[in-house]
């Protein structure tokens, strides 16, 4: 492993993790509100949460082109108001990997927080507790496994990530190049090595974050 | 049952049969910058011949990779000789039908809407310019050309962190119409047929790199006789023609 490859191997790591950091607030509010509530327009939103998980990933790339791009809506507003680029810059890796692999989190935790029997969230309520308490002594703790899975899962799916990556961040080495891209590049330009060598590495992680998701799921399944 | 499973097989077989005994497929892994020159040329030729032409095109370094892992070509168009070189090397190209066809320039290209002025290539290191797009500047022909001539003009260690690398050339003036960049170093016959950009400045020739762009048949090409008909019509005048239009310099 060359310093380049460990450079791309810890951006990956860094950025897949930030991205899981970055969705798991809002990630776990929706997945509550999808488990608990009934409101207008949830199974729109469901939908709409669900579409980065069966579209073609070049597709969401495009959209996210064409809406964060500099003569995009929000792209447009960012660089002409902040003078801050998303396109072919880290951020847009971060964004990429966010968008592609929430709907995992989504979707596990708000199995999870389905399968936490609400009186036991009512008899705390009753014995005092706020909304707020109940939610993170009561119900995250019993939804816990169900979300850390779900976590573990989005993580791994962002590792991988690919089709939307390279429709938004290019592939520029030592900014944006994630190791999927940089499997792809070097495999292009005839540098096989490199490829497998990265190919190792990423069939290595995937395992070691499948196997603790299913690790988490599994002992989720038993207890409740 | 048995006459339902005749009945299909004899309509599978019509359906076989429609395809004139004649034709050819014939596969042309091809420079993306010749994307709509060579289709041009090809329309015309397949009226005329009755062959069909399918393509590929792509970074002629990808291509090459390609046909190294043996892909199904019949002919390679490369925009460099360094591809062709490499392909001829392992002796995968049939080196009596190799040939120098096209030459092209470079040019630095802007968003049509843009106000930036490239007066010299020293403005390319002006710091408004904060990212150049590139056709990969590691092994595709025209991100590699684009490097020689700033490596020429002593700008490279200067540009490089702001390069933007791309696919291939046309992924670079893509960058360049879409706004994501600020200039992009493309072909002069890339620049001519995107209505989105404009030539900021040209690359003249004591300056520029010498741009060749050589074709040859593919070895074991899988239609190499009907190939060859369609590689003499690239070489003769009326192809050359078209190349013209779309702004190449002829070989």
């Amino acid at each position: 492993m060359t310093a380049v490859e460990w450079q791309i191997v810890g951006f990956t790591v860094w950025v897949a993790a930030l991205s899981m950091a970055t969705v798991l607030p809002f990630g776990l509010a929706l997945a509550w509100a999808l488990a608990r509530g009934n409101w207008p327009g949830k199974s729109l939103v469901e939908t709409i949460i669900t579409l980065p998980l069966v579209m073609p990933p070049v597709a969401v790339g495009l959209i996210l082109l064409q809406v964060f791009g500099r003569r995009g809506a929000v792209g447009g507003f960012l660089h002409d108001r902040l003078n801050l680029d998303i396109i072919f810059t880290w951020r847009a890796v971060l964004l990429a990997l966010s968008v592609m692999s929430a709907p995992l989190l989504i979707r596990s935790a708000r199995v999870a927080f389905e399968a936490v029997d609400p009186r036991l969230e009512q008899i705390a309520r009753t014995l005092g507790a706020g909304g707020w308490r109940v939610f993170f002594t009561i119900t995250v703790p019993l939804a816990a496994r169900g979300i850390v899975g779900g976590m573990l899962l989005a993580f791994a799916r962002a590792l991988g990530e690919f089709g939307a990556t390279v429709m938004v961040a290019g592939y520029l080495p030592g900014k944006t190049a994630t190791i999927s891209l940089a499997i792809y590049e070097n495999v292009q330009l005839g540098q096989d090595a490199h490829a497998f060598r990265l190919l190792g590495v990423s069939v290595a992680l995937a395992f070691a974050a499948v196997w603790c998701s299913e690790l988490f799921l599994r002992r989720n399944k038993t207890r409740t | 049952m048995n006459n339902l499973f005749f009945k299909v097989v004899t309509a599978a077989a019509g359906l076989l049969s429609l395809r004139p005994a004649h034709s050819a497929e014939i596969t042309v892994f091809a420079a993306s910058s010749l994307t709509d020159s060579l289709r041009r040329v090809a329309a015309v030729y397949e009226k005329a011949s009755g062959d069909k032409i399918v393509f590929n095109f792509g970074a002629s370094s990808t291509l090459a990779r390609q046909i190294e892992a043996g892909a199904p070509a019949d002919i390679f168009f490369s925009a460099d000789e360094a591809q062709m070189g490499t392909l001829a090397k392992q002796g995968l190209i049939d080196p009596a039908t190799r040939r120098d066809r096209l030459g092209n320039s470079l040019v630095v290209v802007v968003s049509r809407d843009s106000v930036l002025q490239i007066k010299s290539p020293d403005d390319l290191t002006n710091v408004v310019v904060k990212r150049i797009a590139l056709a990969d500047p590691r092994a595709v022909p025209a991100g590699v050309y684009a490097r020689a001539w700033l490596e020429k003009m002593r700008l490279w260690p200067a540009i490089q962190p702001r390069v933007i690398p791309t696919e291939n050339v046309r992924a670079a003036l893509a960058a360049v119409a879409s706004g994501n960049v600020d200039a992009g170093v493309v072909y002069k016959t890339d620049a001519a047929i995107s209505p989105k950009v404009k030539i900021a400045y040209e690359v003249a020739q004591p300056d520029g790199p010498d741009i060749r762009y050589p074709m040859a048949l593919v070895r074991g090409a899988p239609q190499s006789e009907t190939a060859k008909k369609f590689l003499n019509y690239l070489s003769a005048k009326e192809a050359g023609q078209v190349f013209a239009r779309y702004g190449f310099l002829l070989r």
